[in-house]
């Protein structure tokens, strides 16, 4: 099959956020990360992709970001708003939180956030509105001014976070971003999270290597095999509209998480010596 | 359990005030040293004089020594900021291109690790002799600059360079926005070093040209009181030379302090 870079196009007529088809991924040594894997996202879904480390479950999300170019499949991602004349937003389809805050040390947090804006040459004025109210939406407004290295690890992420949305972009995509951080605060993010994605409608693909964190979140669990990471099992998470505090001890969600566990487990088989 | 950290911060602020003592108690001390033993041996100032000796010569001296600072500082400021601009833009350069690095990094080395004592003759030959003495300051001097310039354009971290890529931020942005302000602590780190260099590398160019110039620099007054066996003017004009050299670290300490000190690890307390 022939190498085919992601297409991002203006409009799709499948409705499709984010369409793979046939997608693989090999590194430079041979080695099969990815696929054949196929995956659609529909608009405004939260999907989460759980999965073993090293599943390929990080490069998949690379692949739909347009970070790396697939060995061979297709890459579709489509826009659901028009770059019509007027729409003064930025160009950008795509927001990416990675696993680390991956925030520049040398510069304050408001500049952090500025920064997607800057490099499209949005004009200052508006620049700085934008900026303000993503970083309204995170909680942050109070630490504009603040360094990096002044924040906890959940607030740099919540800086991220605010970067990712600062172009308003339709699909959100997460890798394994609260992994780093401890629990209470990881239940505070995922609430804001839920919240923001309620209120906003963006399509969000969430990377993750939690079932609790997997099925608390989202609308789908697409469970990944072991490398080369393929779908292992989809599972529908139908409940619990709005999600708060009262659904993670629900009976409901602990029978979800019992099912996507034992949906996971056979990606783990022949781990278990380690 | 409420006196530990006072304790802590009394045996801080104790090490910090012992830092500065005991350096000064083995500099009076050896000083004095100095002083009693050519009193004590009765040594002549040709062959070595006391440090007061030292001293009356450097304020008896002050108008023609003062002139000599003044002349190797303009040439190691001079060498220092070519080497600055020289380094940093070659390290641009490479990395913007990588046949141009293939193609010109190990005539850097080789321009590096000839000794500049070696060259500093054949340039006083085909250059000017002010040229000449800043172009030596200038080959010391702009190595580190280079190298510690591409070491800080290459270690950006990945996920802010994929970031960047994401954004579809052109080669300039990337530039500007990513890789100098991520290599900063690293040329800054570079130009400490270059500093130190370029004096070496003014010295250097002003012994070599020695008596046949009409060089007027520290270097050059040293050589030339040294075959006027003026011995305390030679120690004076040495002290000035160490003098100079603390300066110009300390002043480009300062300024990586001040302009690293709101992120960078090394301009953090270690209590941070």
């Amino acid at each position: 099959m022939a190498e085919s870079a992601p297409s991002h196009r203006g409009s799709d007529a499948t409705g499709f956020a984010v369409s793979l088809r046939g997608v693989t991924k090999a590194y430079g040594n041979g080695v099969m990360a990815l696929g054949p894997f196929d995956l659609d996202v529909r608009q405004g879904e939260f999907v989460s992709l759980l999965g073993p480390s090293g599943c390929g479950k990080s490069t998949a999300l690379r692949l739909i970001a347009g970070l790396a170019a697939p060995t061979a499949g297709q890459v579709q991602v489509s826009c659901q708003v028009s770059r019509d004349a007027g729409n003064a937003r930025a160009d950008h389809a795509i927001g990416f939180v990675f696993q680390e805050p991956t925030l520049m040390p040398w510069t304050s947090v408001r500049e952090n956030v500025r920064l997607p804006l800057t490099l499209a040459h949005v004009r200052p004025q508006e620049a700085e509105a934008r900026v303000s109210e993503a970083l309204a939406r995170v909680g942050l407004s109070d630490f504009a001014d603040a360094y990096p290295r002044e924040l906890s690890g959940g607030m740099k992420m919540r800086a991220s976070l605010a970067r990712a949305l600062v172009t308003d972009p339709d699909i959100l995509l997460m890798d394994e971003p609260f992994a780093a951080l401890d629990e209470i605060t990881r239940f505070r993010l995922n609430d804001d999270l839920l919240t923001l994605w309620r209120s906003l409608g963006k399509t969000v693909i969430f990377v993750t290597h939690s079932v609790f964190e997997s099925v608390y979140l989202s609308q789908r669990v697409v469970v990944m095999t072991q490398r080369p990471g393929r779908i292992g099992a989809e599972i529908r998470i139908e409940a619990g509209e709005p999600r708060s505090d009262g659904f993670r001890t629900s009976a409901v969600y602990a029978d979800y998480c019992r099912k996507v566990s034992g949906a996971l487990a056979p990606s783990y088989a022949g781990r278990m010596a380690l | 359990m409420s006196s530990a950290p006072e304790k802590s911060e009394l045996e801080g602020s104790v090490l910090r005030g012992l830092r500065i003592l005991l350096p000064a108690i083995v500099a009076v001390a050896g000083t004095a040293a100095w002083e009693l033993l050519v009193r004590i041996y009765d040594i002549q100032p040709y062959v070595l004089p006391g440090p007061i000796a030292v001293f009356q010569t450097l304020i008896g001296d002050w108008g023609v020594l003062s002139q000599s600072l003044l002349a190797t500082l303009t040439t190691t400021v001079e060498g220092f900021i070519a080497a600055a601009i020289g380094g940093i833009a070659l390290a641009l350069l490479f990395n913007l291109s990588r046949l141009l690095e293939y193609s010109l990094f190990p005539y850097a080395v080789i321009l590096q690790v000839t000794p500049v004592i070696a060259i500093a003759p054949l340039l006083l030959i085909y250059l000017p002799q002010q040229t000449a003495v800043i172009v030596c300051a200038w080959i010391v001097a702009f190595f580190p600059v280079l190298s510690n310039t591409t070491l800080g354009l290459n270690s950006v971290d990945r996920n802010l360079a994929g970031l960047f890529q994401l954004y579809g931020a052109s080669r300039l942005q990337t530039l500007r926005y990513l890789k100098l302000p991520a290599a900063l602590p690293y040329i800054l780190g570079g130009l400490r070093i270059a500093g130190g260099l370029s004096l070496i590398g003014a010295v250097v160019a002003e012994i070599a040209a020695g008596t046949a110039g009409a060089g007027s620099g520290l270097a050059y007054r040293i050589a030339e009181s040294g075959y006027r066996l003026n011995i305390p003017r030679m120690f004076a004009a040495l002290f000035l030379l160490s003098l100079a050299g603390i300066v110009i670290y300390a002043l480009l300490a300062l300024i990586s302090h001040f302009a690293l000190r709101r992120w960078h690890e090394s301009a953090l307390g270690k209590d941070n």
